[in-house]
């Protein structure tokens, strides 16, 4: 069970509050792109084990997306951070870097 | 004209808590810059309440104003008096960036007053309801069981539930199942 922060309402409640919105940062190639990175746009997506960005949403709360740095083998959630962003704040990437000396994800480190 | 019916018109429970449907209650659900000083003050016109901050409700005898989101309010207003409210509302925001709909036909409220109100919420949200981390004034949008709730409780002890319209007979089977008489967890008093 993973325990949020709703960053857009200040709740702290847990998973069933909210729902899972996917990989956090894609970048998305629509119409124009090539095959090749529509295709990436589409299926390749990065399978975590430990550091791992998602998008989620307060769907039974306020509604917002906000985005969350968790780690998928103990299910610590390092911090939740605004949906407006191309990329991690350097706090939560401090805060990883603290407790995961070394991690990667992405071209984030 | 139809003749406007609340949901479960009335219905009521009791249990070691009562548990009741409000009846028709007008609700306006307000969509804007909530710091912007002019969406401020016609909101605060409409209900006669304080502008509540993150998280908060302000109630004023039938009146209450409510923070749902960062960007959204649901003003709770006497039923007939609704359209005149959004009317004022729509003339003092005119030009501005903002949503004032009539919400009171699509949603429901319930009342859950006696003892062991705090239980029978607890039963059916992730939510702390102990007195020292739910205190009045504080309003939360959660779930109940499986469908979106928002609930306070006031001064009184008594709680307001407000839920979505279409799910208000399940919301009603689910707080009747939880202040059945022989369920006391007697936890939370």
């Amino acid at each position: 069970m993973l325990i949020l922060t709703c960053p857009c309402c200040g709740v702290t409640g847990e998973e069933t509050e909210f729902h899972a919105g996917g990989e956090a940062h894609i970048k998305r190639f629509g119409p124009g792109s090539s095959e090749d990175e529509f295709h990436g746009y589409l299926f390749t997506k990065e399978n975590a084990k430990g550091v791992h960005f998602e998008r989620w949403r307060h769907n039974n709360g306020c509604g917002k997306w906000f985005h969350a740095a968790r780690c998928t083998v103990t299910l610590e959630v390092f911090g939740t951070y605004s949906a407006q962003t191309y990329e991690p704040p350097q706090e939560i990437k401090d805060k990883i870097s603290a407790k995961r000396p070394g991690w990667s994800w992405r071209e984030f480190a | 004209m139809s003749n406007p019916v609340s949901a479960l018109q009335g219905a009521s429970f009791d249990g070691f808590a009562k548990v009741e449907e409000a009846g028709l209650c007008g609700m306006i659900t307000l969509r804007g810059d909530l710091a912007s000083a002019k969406v401020k003050k016609a909101v605060v016109n409409a209900t006669g309440t304080e502008m509540p901050g993150q998280r908060e409700v302000k109630v004023a005898g039938e009146n209450a104003l409510a923070w749902m989101s960062p960007d959204e309010l649901l003003a709770l207003v006497p039923y007939g008096e609704v359209t005149d409210k959004i009317a004022a509302i729509d003339k003092a925001l005119a030009g501005q960036h903002y949503l004032a709909v009539n919400v009171s036909d699509a949603r429901a409220v319930f009342r859950v007053s006696g003892t062991g109100v705090r239980e029978v919420i607890a039963k059916l949200s992730p939510v702390d309801l102990s007195a020292d981390a739910f205190t009045p004034g504080m309003i939360r949008r959660t779930r109940m069981a499986q469908v979106p709730a928002a609930f306070w409780i006031g001064e009184d002890g008594s709680a307001t539930v407000i839920c979505f319209r279409s799910v208000a007979e399940y919301v009603f089977n689910l707080l009747k199942g939880a202040a059945a008489p022989g369920s006391e967890v007697g936890l939370l008093g």
